[in-house]
């Protein structure tokens, strides 16, 4: 009983919070933390749309938000500036409010993705959330000196006669899928908090991106695991209480 | 071919052409110099060397596996971005050997931590010291000191000596001199 109703949920939402700052860190790196909450909430609103079709919502999350990763760099083209990341953020936010608004059964998975409710995480969620985070980590790893030459050199692959683009486009599409996994389990807000501020602190204190990768995959931990004990016994949503844990941390730091 | 490039006739440009056509070759184990006035093209044709400016006219031959590594004067985005000189240097395949000491000292520190001088030959470093047979150097001598300056001539002679070719745009005539063994002047005159 306690495994089901607190253990899992606990075991999803911590092996996603080992991934997301990582994930944060290449994010900022590229200058595309935004890109982040656009997934998301293209995620919601792919989830919700697909519980109104009577299609796993876990499906339509990660098949929205793949979509918007795949078609990120045709949309950059034409709206420069980040404007792609806000154009599909509020398409994302408009259409998944207006179904939990009108379709009843999408109420009640719309309050949980946008309240954060982590006690939602099903035991079946667990193993496809560690085996992506596992291939999401593995790829993080094979992509990560491509990723940062691509922003320090960026000529370094052409005059290499090396095309950049399936690294970049590979990346695109794991951040989004990987956004939409974790708004399933954490909540929109949840996901966000966990890529934008554990990279944020970590970029401002590490000596080195070795480093900075350690220390946001600690700060992102610990928050994790203080917020989940204060939403248990506060009786509190989980997205909330963690962007106020991980935001007095920062401040604490001195951010 | 026993040249590591030899260009005929190239008209390079981005939207339209921006330099006259010229000729040119170099070969392993020589620093080449492309000098001219402002204006004339000269960054322009190292960046249809390395494949990103338009070529509108003429040819590029290269030795085939021929590897470039390329600076250009655009500054790394690196302010706020927590990388170590050691971590700049790993990312091309440079070595460490043959930095200056007051260089070497440093290689532990965040990039975004150093003098702006430090940091434009640690960058330029990268490229100079990174697995390449053909180096294309643009305006390598801004930012840097007289020692700095220095110690870029004699890396230069140390690596054609190893048998790289290296082609130097730079407007400082005084380090073309003494770094190049052949200086092609690039003229404007021309210039659609």
């Amino acid at each position: 009983m306690w495994s089901e109703l607190f253990l899992v949920p606990l075991l999803t939402g911590l092996t996603l919070a080992v991934l997301l700052p990582l994930l944060g860190c290449y994010l900022r790196l590229r200058d595309e933390w935004l890109a982040a909450l656009a997934y998301a909430h293209v995620a919601a609103a792919g989830a919700l749309l697909a519980l109104v079709a009577n299609v796993p919502p876990l499906i339509g999350g990660m098949a929205a938000a793949g979509a918007a990763g795949a078609g990120k760099r045709a949309l950059a083209g034409r709206l420069a500036g980040g404007a792609a990341y806000a154009f599909l953020l509020l398409g994302g936010w408009a259409l998944a409010v207006l179904l939990a608004a009108n379709q009843p059964m999408a109420e009640r998975l719309g309050h949980a993705l946008f309240d954060g409710q982590l006690y939602f995480a099903a035991a079946a969620q667990l193993p496809w959330v560690a085996l992506w985070t596992g291939l999401a980590l593995a790829a993080l790893a094979a992509l990560s000196r491509q990723l940062l030459l691509g922003q320090v050199y960026p000529d370094f692959f052409r005059a290499q006669c090396r095309p950049s683009w399936p690294v970049m486009a590979g990346f695109d599409l794991l951040a989004a899928l990987s956004l939409a996994l974790a708004t399933m389990v954490l909540g929109v807000m949840g996901a966000f908090v966990l890529v934008f501020i554990p990279p944020w602190l970590a970029f401002r204190r590490a000596r080195n991106w070795r480093s900075s990768l350690w220390l946001a995959f600690a700060i992102g931990v610990l928050a994790y695991g203080v917020a989940f004990l204060l939403a248990l016994f506060l009786d509190q949503p989980f997205g909330p209480v963690l962007a106020l844990v991980l935001m007095v941390l920062a401040l604490l730091a001195g951010g | 071919m026993n040249e590591l490039l030899r260009v005929h006739g190239l008209v390079a440009g981005w939207q339209r052409p921006a330099c006259a056509a010229l000729s040119f070759f170099v070969a392993p184990g020589e620093v080449l110099g492309l000098c001219g006035p402002n204006g004339v093209g000269k960054s322009t044709v190292l960046a249809a060397l390395a494949g990103r400016a338009k070529v509108f006219a003429g040819r590029v031959e290269q030795r085939p596996g021929l590897r470039l590594a390329w600076q250009t004067q655009e500054v790394p985005p690196l302010a706020g971005l927590p990388l170590s000189g050691r971590e700049l240097l790993a990312l091309t395949g440079a070595g460490e050997s043959g930095l200056p000491p007051w260089l070497a000292e440093r290689l532990s520190t965040r990039l975004d931590r150093l003098s702006g001088g430090q940091r434009h030959y640690l960058a330029l470093w990268a490229i100079l010291a990174a697995p390449a047979d053909l180096l294309l150097l643009d305006e390598p001598t801004n930012n840097l000191d007289p020692a700095g300056v220095d110690h870029l001539g004699a890396s230069l002679r140390t690596r054609a000596a190893r048998g790289q070719g290296v082609i130097v745009v730079s407007h400082d005539a005084e380090f073309v001199n003494n770094a190049c063994d052949r200086v092609h002047w690039l003229e404007s005159e021309h210039v659609e």
